[in-house]
């Protein structure tokens, strides 16, 4: 829907060249007879990135209805991870790149947070955390990556990740999804 | 009353406070002057044709968005020099230093330019320090600002060509003017002292008149404190004529002709009896911030918008 600058305030929603973005500050500007300046702080809903851009008076902007759902993740499909509405238990197809590298942690039944804009999903957050399974501990010690004190293991989801050498198979792990790397060990066999 | 108000009212009571002294220093240094206190309408069947400046309407009337028109027909009817504090509303201005519903303090003087205007203004500020025991320097947001007069000038046409590269008096661009104002040459004005800026270009001159001797600029002159832009000043247009013109002219380029600004035709018919004066609006609120070391509005505002 288009409104006029004037009307938009903290936490207004707005697409801008089809990606939306969250208002997070208005700066509102006006020389005594002049025009008024609006500069608006917002946050890329998509990727997370900062943008400041500066409106005048009269000039009109997109606003958007997103929503926040959350849902369960239920299966992967070719090129589409199929999550649940929680409350609706409608489905929804959400294309892998959408999720990037961050789908090596998703495992059925994870509850993640989803982003809509007219009932398509634009967005998927993960926990900060999630624990999983170590499948295969058993990596050889001759990549690169691996130092005395670290190894490589596979889990559940098929993610590897960097542990200290103590870990086991079927130890749980409390990974960071954000960054990709171990926590800690939750439960160990 | 909620717990979110009453503590808000609480923590600005010494600003309120304050702001009743001030108001009494004001009206005190304008009766010592000789002017005449005045009240003119809220509710008009007409506003100043501004282009940037949007009013309220009310049943097909409109919310006054400075008292300007109607002061100027009492100076045409001889009441002399007068003064006015009032409330104006200009629609969609909301931000640290805008509410929709402000006050403004608007005073003319018969037979003054606005260099004139500018020297009361230099008077009043000092005045109500000091009847508030400031004395002549005042800190406003961790800054001493030395009021003591007179405060520096500086064409429009000098300040731009420092710090924004070009002269807005030789070239028309009203859409780079508002933004490098705000953006490069208000962030040039000395951090310490009041600035003056004075002579816009005849673009932007409103209701002023075009300095005799120099028709590309307009006697008119803003006070800048602090970042805050305080007051803007004229020496008043009394050609009728000419007045009705740049109405006409602000009227089309907003397009809105189709009597929603009619022309304000009883101030027109008036101004053929203004008496040469210099006239200047002072934003109160953001007087009252500066004395009270207030960063935003609200903080000098008992019901700004969103509370009101």
């Amino acid at each position: 829907m288009s409104i006029e600058i004037s009307e938009v305030s903290r936490n207004t929603k707005l697409l801008i060249d089809g990606v939306p973005f969250a208002v997070e500050d208005v700066n509102f500007v006006k020389p005594g007879k002049g025009r008024a300046i609006y500069r608006l702080k917002m946050r890329n809903l998509i990727d997370g990135n900062p943008r400041e851009t500066t409106y005048h008076s009269g000039e009109r902007v997109e606003e958007v209805h997103i929503a926040s759902h959350d849902m369960q993740y239920l299966y992967a499909e070719s090129d589409h991870y199929v999550f649940m509405d929680n409350e609706s238990y409608e489905q929804h197809s959400v294309s892998k790149d959408m999720i990037g590298s961050k789908a090596q942690f998703l495992k059925e039944g994870l509850m993640v947070t989803a982003l809509t804009m007219h009932d398509n999903v634009i967005g998927v957050d993960l926990p900060k955390f999630v624990e999983l399974a170590v499948v295969e501990s058993a990596m050889t010690t001759k990549t690169d990556t691996v130092t005395a004190q670290q190894k490589v293991v596979v889990l559940e989801t098929g993610a590897t990740v960097n542990v200290p050498t103590f870990v086991k198979e079927r130890d749980i792990l409390r990974i960071d999804t954000r960054t990709g790397t171990y926590v800690e060990r939750v439960t160990k066999k | 009353m909620s717990r979110a108000e009453t503590s808000r009212l609480k923590q600005i009571k010494a600003n309120l406070e304050r702001r009743a002294l001030i108001l009494d220093s004001i009206r005190a240094f304008f009766k010592r002057e000789g002017f005449l206190e005045v009240e003119t309408p809220l509710l008009v069947p007409q506003a100043a044709p501004e282009q940037f400046i949007a009013p309220f309407t009310v049943n097909g009337w409109f919310l006054s968005t400075s008292p300007e028109m109607h002061m100027k027909r009492l100076l045409a009817a001889g009441y002399g020099s007068v003064f006015q504090i009032t409330h104006c509303f200009r629609k969609g201005e909301r931000g640290q230093l805008h509410n929709p519903e402000f006050t403004m303090l608007e005073w003319y003087r018969v037979d003054a330019d606005y260099m004139g205007i500018i020297e009361d203004t230099e008077k009043l500020v000092l005045a109500v320090a000091g009847d508030l025991g400031l004395g002549s320097t005042i800190r406003y947001q961790g800054k001493d600002i030395d009021l003591t007069r007179p405060w520096p000038r500086v064409t429009v046409s000098k300040a731009f060509r420092k710090t924004a590269d070009w002269d807005p008096v030789l070239r028309h661009d009203p859409e780079r003017f508002d933004l490098d104002l705000v953006d490069k040459v208000m962030p040039g004005f000395s951090a310490n002292r009041p600035t003056v800026l004075l002579d816009y270009p005849a673009a932007n001159a409103s209701m002023a008149r075009l300095k005799p001797g120099d028709r590309k600029v307009a006697e008119r002159a803003e006070v800048f404190i602090a970042g805050l832009e305080l007051a803007n000043a004229y020496t008043e247009l009394t050609d009728a004529a000419e007045l009705e013109k740049r109405f006409r002219e602000v009227i089309e380029e907003t397009g809105d002709s189709g009597g929603h600004r009619p022309l304000p035709r009883r101030f027109l018919k008036a101004m053929a009896d203004l008496p040469p004066c210099g006239g200047i609006a002072l934003g109160v609120d953001r007087l009252v911030m500066l004395l009270c070391d207030a960063a935003a509005i609200d903080e000098v505002v008992a019901f700004p918008r969103e509370l009101a």
